[in-house]
């Protein structure tokens, strides 16, 4: 049920930022919401089914908030990424220290190790390059620890700490 | 209207420096995976800066911006995830200041059959290039 749910809503949501123009200019703006709903529900009904992708996500308060919360950390981590790759690769003598290390997440749904691995990617200089199990092998293009416990500590550890309020 | 459109301006312009500074990386990294660090970040933030100033000068095209941004944040990471995971599994060679590699440690000890059965197809690709 969660999942529908939240399957419709995510339709909906990208339906009505699609048609916000044609929507703030036309005089039937509940007809074309109802239009939106209607379409939303019947494609989650028929596809929604194969993929329980939502089932496991919380939806309690703390939970709630913590997921309105990670784009912001999200984006600062962004943010001091860019400004990373931009000072190493501005400064001629090109400091890097490239390394695959492991690292072992806790979290257990599919969803949140997708998020987790795509917030390392995106973060300052990490990498997933693959995952097995619950090893992430993350390229780190300035290795400071080599070992699991300690590069885990310190890749995996801010993200996971939302995540696994959101996803578990 | 004129103030807009400049501070627009301003923002696309900081966007495309990213992009730039992501170009310059790929240019100057000594090998796959450190080239593909550089890309992804770069483009990221330039091309979500760049939609940004657009969305400043242009308000009434802030919500399909905001989806765009949207499916830019969710597809880059993906798609560059794959591009170093199937470099990897193929055995591009890392530069030679790469500390350790933990992942061909790992599918050494498992005497990892795929990674087996890619080295066979490409040597059996190279002899047929070689009859060729």
């Amino acid at each position: 049920m969660r999942n529908w749910v939240i399957v419709v809503i995510l339709l909906l949501g990208t339906w009505l930022l699609l048609s916000a123009d044609v929507l703030m200019s036309t005089t039937s703006v509940a007809g074309s919401i109802a239009a939106g709903v209607v379409v939303s529900t019947a494609v989650a009904l028929l596809f929604a089914g194969r993929k329980m992708l939502y089932k496991n996500i919380r939806l309690t308060p703390k939970a709630l908030v913590y997921l309105l919360f990670y784009p912001l950390v999200f984006l600062k981590a962004l943010l001091i990424a860019n400004l990373d790759v931009a000072r190493r690769v501005l400064s001629p003598s090109l400091p890097i220290n490239p390394a695959i290390v492991e690292v072992k997440t806790n979290l257990i749904s599919p969803l949140g190790r997708l998020v987790l691995a795509n917030s390392i990617t995106l973060t300052p200089g990490t990498l997933t390059v693959d995952i097995q199990g619950d090893s992430l092998y993350i390229h780190w293009i300035d290795a400071v620890s080599t070992d699991v416990q300690s590069a885990t500590e310190k890749i995996v550890r801010g993200f996971e700490t939302y995540l696994e309020v959101i996803y578990g | 209207m004129e103030i807009t459109m400049i501070a627009g301006g301003v923002v696309s312009l900081s966007g495309s420096l990213f992009l730039l500074l992501g170009a310059l990386g790929v240019v100057r990294m000594p090998d796959l995976f450190n080239r593909i660090q550089a890309g992804t970040k770069a483009t990221t933030l330039g091309t979500m800066l760049f939609l940004a100033g657009i969305a400043i000068a242009e308000p009434s095209w802030i919500p399909k911006l905001l989806l765009l941004i949207l499916f830019i944040i969710f597809t880059n990471p993906v798609s560059s995830h794959v591009l170093a995971r199937s470099a990897h599994h193929t055995g591009i060679r890392m530069s030679d200041k790469t500390v350790v590699d933990h992942l061909a440690k790992t599918t050494e000890q498992r005497g990892s059959e795929s990674l087996q059965g890619d080295e066979q197809e490409i040597a059996a690709a190279k002899s047929k290039g070689g009859e060729r």
